[in-house]
């Protein structure tokens, strides 16, 4: 064993071996997502980027043990996330899923929705809602924290999401296109937010995207899915230093990158 | 340089209409129905059987309040009505969950619920008193099969109408059973149970008075019908008055219920925005 329990202390990756997954009837079956293998490292920001129905929601929903590989494995930090007897609960206290709609209660108050997790673990309430109100800090809504979720935009929302998903410390977020709702501008102060937020942790981040903006921005590498059945196409490593200013979304070897994915896209599509 | 000053084109401050004017426009139109119907049961000279002029019914309400056989068949209408409620929503909202969680039962029980649900069912009122007597079971038995259907098909609808969503979060979150029921299930469905017992509490009502125009001699049903027996309109009119009193203080109830369980529900929103 290369990754003990005690080395998922080190923001673990993940890895999946073989993935595929099949939907439908043995009559009908829809192939969505054919046999897969990639390695996400310890750290890195990966964003899964590709045309509608190219399964790139159904890879990240396998990874964050929403949906069972139809065969294949996937590890998180080393571990298995899929036993004989089911989903193995004690990995999947390393993921954190933030949802394209944020998924909020909207019977709970937004500190109440951050501290949901933590009160799912049995955290008591004083101290689940002194790390929900400092959560509130970090993503910038703070003045927000009794609200209702119906009083807040959809970008505070979101923020509000992306608190949920940290209260509990998982090492790795999976995010389903996190910012798809939100329009331009409210998108770019979010990727720069994410962007500090990921500097300030240090998590592993997937990020599912349709924007190819958004995912050179912010990827370490992003990673081209096609459609049907869903595969990997290509895999761009994008060097930029960070942190990275929108500035860059202006620069020649920026938009490069952009438009070379832009073509594979269109070609595949 | 001074701040820029707005011009004075821009609207003055807005009068808050939407709170303020129930409270004149109400009381104002109920002054302008009275006295319509004071004019023309003046000016028509209508016989005081088929129309008793306002003030007669007044006179009549005020006698009646001050008798203790008034309060006592009100208390037996809500005694009635509350009892019957309280089986229905317990029936309703268990049968519910059961029916919304379980594809089978709801199969299995769907043609019987929809037939149920086309009989008329006051028709049932003779038979229930045949059964039950002529005392207050009958009448809760019928105040709760009135009750029963609309919190019974509201909480179907609201335990099935759960976010896919909202529970992906709990997968995620490796939720227990019990915790997607107390955290999830529940909130979600409380609004819809709730609209439920709106509709429930006023069929109550509803079922309780048709029940005592049958049988019985208590309640504010019994005490029209007797009313009507003897002749004395202005005092059924005084009834038809009082018991519209006790359905707004039911309706209130459950309003202050909605408040105080679903303060984060767009219904209750709504009604502060247009109320304070």
């Amino acid at each position: 064993m290369p990754q003990a329990a005690g080395a998922l202390h080190t923001a673990p990756g993940i890895e999946l071996v073989g993935a595929e997954k099949w939907f439908g009837t043995r009559a009908e079956p829809v192939f969505a997502v054919s046999e897969t293998s990639l390695a996400v490292s310890p750290g890195e920001i990966l964003v899964l980027l590709g045309p509608s129905g190219c399964g790139k929601t159904t890879l990240l929903r396998m990874m964050g043990g929403l949906l069972r590989p139809t065969r294949g494995t996937i590890r998180v930090g080393g571990n298995d996330l899929w036993r004989a007897g089911g989903r193995d609960d004690a990995v999947v206290r390393e993921l954190g899923m933030v949802f394209q709609d944020a998924g909020l209660f909207p019977w709970l108050s937004i500190e109440e929705n951050i501290a949901l997790p933590l009160e799912l673990r049995g955290v008591p309430k004083a101290e689940r809602l002194e790390r929900a109100r400092a959560l509130t800090r970090l993503v910038g809504i703070e003045d927000f924290g009794r609200r209702w979720p119906r009083e807040l935009s959809g970008g505070m929302r979101q923020r509000a999401a992306i608190a949920r998903a940290l209260s509990y410390d998982p090492h790795i977020l999976l995010m389903d296109e996190p910012f798809g709702a939100l329009d331009a501008m409210t998108r770019d102060a979010m990727n720069l937010e994410l962007q500090r937020i990921w500097l300030q942790t240090g998590k592993t981040i997937v990020l599912v995207t349709h924007s190819i903006t958004e995912a050179v921005f912010l990827a370490d590498r992003v990673v081209l899915l096609s459609p049907r059945p869903g595969k990997i196409d290509t895999v761009v490593p994008v060097a930029f230093p960070r942190p990275r200013a929108v500035d860059l979304q202006a620069t020649l070897e920026f938009l490069a990158i952009v438009s070379a994915l832009r073509r594979r896209l269109e070609q595949i599509s | 340089m001074s701040a820029p000053r707005p011009p004075q084109e821009l609207d003055a401050p807005r009068f808050t209409l939407g709170r303020s004017l129930p409270w004149i426009t109400t009381p104002l139109l109920l002054a302008v129905l009275v006295l319509g119907w004071h004019l023309y049961v003046e000016g028509s000279k209508i016989s005081a059987f088929i129309l008793p002029a306002p003030a007669a019914v007044w006179a009549s309400w005020k006698q009646l309040i001050l008798s203790a056989s008034l309060w006592q068949h009100t208390w037996a209408t809500v005694y009635e009505t509350l009892a019957g409620f309280f089986w229905a929503s317990l029936i309703g909202v268990a049968l519910g969950v059961a029916l919304a969680r379980l594809r089978w039962l709801e199969l299995t029980l769907n043609p019987f619920i929809v037939a149920t649900q086309v009989v008329p069912k006051v028709a049932l009122v003779p038979l229930m008193i045949v059964w039950f007597g002529f005392g207050f079971t009958s009448k809760i038995v019928i105040a709760a099969i009135l009750a029963f259907f609309p919190i019974f098909t509201n909480t179907v609808l609201g335990v099935k109408s759960v976010e896919r969503g909202h529970r992906d979060v709990m997968v995620s979150l490796n939720a227990t059973r019990w915790m997607v029921f107390r955290r999830l299930e529940l909130p979600s469905s409380l609004p819809y149970v709730l609209t439920g017992m709106e509709i429930g509490i006023v069929l109550a009502i509803i079922g309780a008075v048709v029940g005592e125009f049958l049988g019985g001699n208590t309640g504010l049903g019994y005490l029209l019908v007797a009313k009507m027996g003897a002749y004395e309109t202005d005092a059924l009119f005084a009834v038809i008055v009082h018991m519209t009193m006790v359905g707004f203080l039911f309706y209130f109830a459950i309003g202050a219920v909605r408040r105080l369980l679903i303060p984060w529900h767009e219904s209750v929103a709504v009604e502060q925005a247009s109320s304070h």
